[in-house]
């Protein structure tokens, strides 16, 4: 099911020059907001909470998500490159189960790492809230990575679609609207956070039951029909 | 030795024919696939490779289907038009990457690079080769697995002459091992030099199939239609119109010319000089009206 050269080809793609760029880009500003309110306000668990919650969670991940995940295949069938992964005697499946390991591990690493030294130098883990949202972090990574790597294989907008849902439908109307909130990775996520977390500054509108199945099948269905996607991927000829 | 089956293929997009009812068998030897720009080569060549599904009909390599059949590309071998290959990568890299992808090694790769002649510059990263080189390293990853049918799209578009030869050369090697080499182009010429079978095809449909001297000859026996100027045009009609190499002479008033359809090629571009110094009538234009490559293809359709 998984493919080392697949994988290879896959992180150096991702962690190419610019996209890097872009993937570290917002960890950097995360940290920097993170020491400059410690700085300036001292540790506070409500002021952790809400930086942690609002601007790692609510939009870091899901920006990072969309940037690994569309970016593990998007590229390549926008430019037709991926005629060399489709020529082989390889099952669609497999690659895209490669692609999304990559995706996830690429996600984690540049959003739920930072988010916890964020919170370590926020407020030292009071609480737990460093490792909650750590671990919202790492859930909501593998659900945005399967989500966004089935966007890469259904549109060559992907990055746009999947901006809009990160930040509209995410940051803005998961904010917002309450109904909203049950159809959210982030709300599902917090739910396992919450678990996690001592006190009551971690806090989801979902329960954990219904979290972790909408989690593990969005998940699945995303990887399964995405590797369908590629099954019949056309590729267009230059006429 | 492999032989690619079309049966009966049709592809439309939306309500645009692209290729349509087209059956052809390509067996060992070097085939080239001609035909204008547009005709339907790379919809063919997409669906001859799994890349495409066919609206109708079928695509079989030695009675197995190519679309939605990976196990078959351990025995195609694929060149395709569009020049993405993963730049950042090096030629050896992006060789030896092809090269696992079908379970083999580095042995197999170094032996295909060796085969296009790229092992001087395999460290170099892909973004700094030109065209050619791209190509050649295309090429290796392509024949890394010893593929017994190899498909081609526009292999020699943008290459400079020695380059051109240099793969020509490959690929009639490639032909000569009992591979079945099908290559695209839209340049008579290129097709000439290197391949002795051919199918032609014009606006999605199968215009000619066979030797190419067959299709050659009716391509350069047609009525050729010529739009000639001269300082004395009703004289050198009349002239003209004597000689049996000469089946027609319009006096196209409007253009100030005289349009001539000559039937014989050879004789009458031989002829038209001649009689014009003999008569001592001096020639203005002369220009073939009709020698793009789509009216030569038009015609062998109606043929």
């Amino acid at each position: 099911m998984y493919d080392p050269t697949v994988a290879r080809l896959t992180y150096r793609a991702l962690l190419g020059r610019r996209r890097a760029l872009i993937l570290g880009a917002l960890p950097l500003l995360l940290l920097v907001i993170s020491v400059a309110v410690r700085a300036l306000a001292g540790a506070d668990d409500q002021t952790t909470a809400d930086v942690l919650g609002g601007l790692a969670l609510a939009t870091m991940v899901p920006i990072i998500g969309v940037i690994a995940g569309t970016g593990a295949i998007g590229p390549e069938i926008d430019d037709g490159s991926v005629v060399y992964l489709l020529s082989k005697p390889v099952k669609r499946p497999t690659i895209i189960f490669t692609k999304l390991i990559v995706a996830i591990a690429v996600t984690m690493v540049f959003s739920a790492v930072p988010t916890l030294i964020a919170g370590l130098v926020l407020n030292g883990n009071g609480q737990q809230i460093a490792v909650a949202y750590t671990v919202a972090a790492l859930v909501a990574s593998i659900a945005y990575a399967a989500v966004f790597l089935l966007l890469g294989t259904v549109s060559r907008h992907a990055v746009v679609f999947g901006l809009v849902y990160a930040l509209v439908w995410e940051a803005l109307f998961g904010s917002l609207v309450p109904g909203a909130r049950t159809l959210s990775v982030q709300q599902w996520s917090l739910a396992v956070a919450h678990k996690v977390s001592d006190g009551q500054l971690v806090t989801s509108d979902v329960g954990l039951p219904t979290a972790t199945v909408l989690l593990a099948a969005v998940t699945v269905l995303a990887t399964w029909y995405a590797g369908q996607r590629l099954r019949s991927l056309t590729l267009a000829g230059e006429e | 030795m492999s032989t690619l089956s079309l049966d009966h293929v049709s592809r439309w997009f939306g309500n645009v024919v692209a290729v349509n009812d087209i059956t052809m068998t390509i067996g060992p030897g070097v085939t080239g696939l001609l035909g204008p720009n547009g005709a339907g080569k790379s919809t063919l060549i997409n669906m001859m490779g799994g890349f495409l599904a066919p609206s109708t009909g079928t695509v079989t390599l030695d009675g197995q289907p190519v679309w939605r059949n990976e196990e078959i590309y351990r025995h195609i071998g694929i060149v395709p038009e569009r020049e993405a290959m993963y730049d950042f990568l090096t030629g050896r890299e992006f060789v030896l990457a092809n090269a696992e992808l079908h379970g083999l090694g580095a042995k197999e790769a170094q032996r295909a690079l060796a085969t296009v002649e790229m092992e001087y510059a395999q460290d170099r990263r892909i973004a700094t080769y030109s065209k050619g080189m791209r190509q050649r390293v295309k090429m290796a990853s392509a024949l890394v697995h010893d593929p017994s049918l190899l498909l081609l799209d526009e292999p020699f578009n943008g290459m400079d002459p020695r380059q051109r030869m240099q793969l020509m050369d490959l690929l009639r090697r490639m032909g000569d091992e009992g591979r079945t080499v099908l290559f695209s182009s839209h340049i008579l010429e290129e097709v000439e030099q290197l391949a002795r079978h051919i199918e032609v095809v014009v606006a999605g449909r199968h215009a000619a199939s066979g030797d190419f001297r067959r299709i050659r000859r009716l391509m350069t026996d047609r009525p050729h239609r010529y739009l000639v100027r001269s300082s004395d045009d009703r004289a050198l009609a009349a002239a003209l119109i004597a000689d049996p190499s000469t089946s027609g002479i319009e006096v196209d008033h409007a253009e100030g010319a005289l349009r001539i359809q000559a039937v014989d090629f050879a004789r009458f571009t031989a002829l038209l000089p001649r009689v014009a110094r003999d008569q001592g009538i001096r020639l203005l234009t002369v220009s073939p009206s009709d020698e793009s490559l789509e009216s030569v293809f038009s015609y062998l359709v109606a043929a």
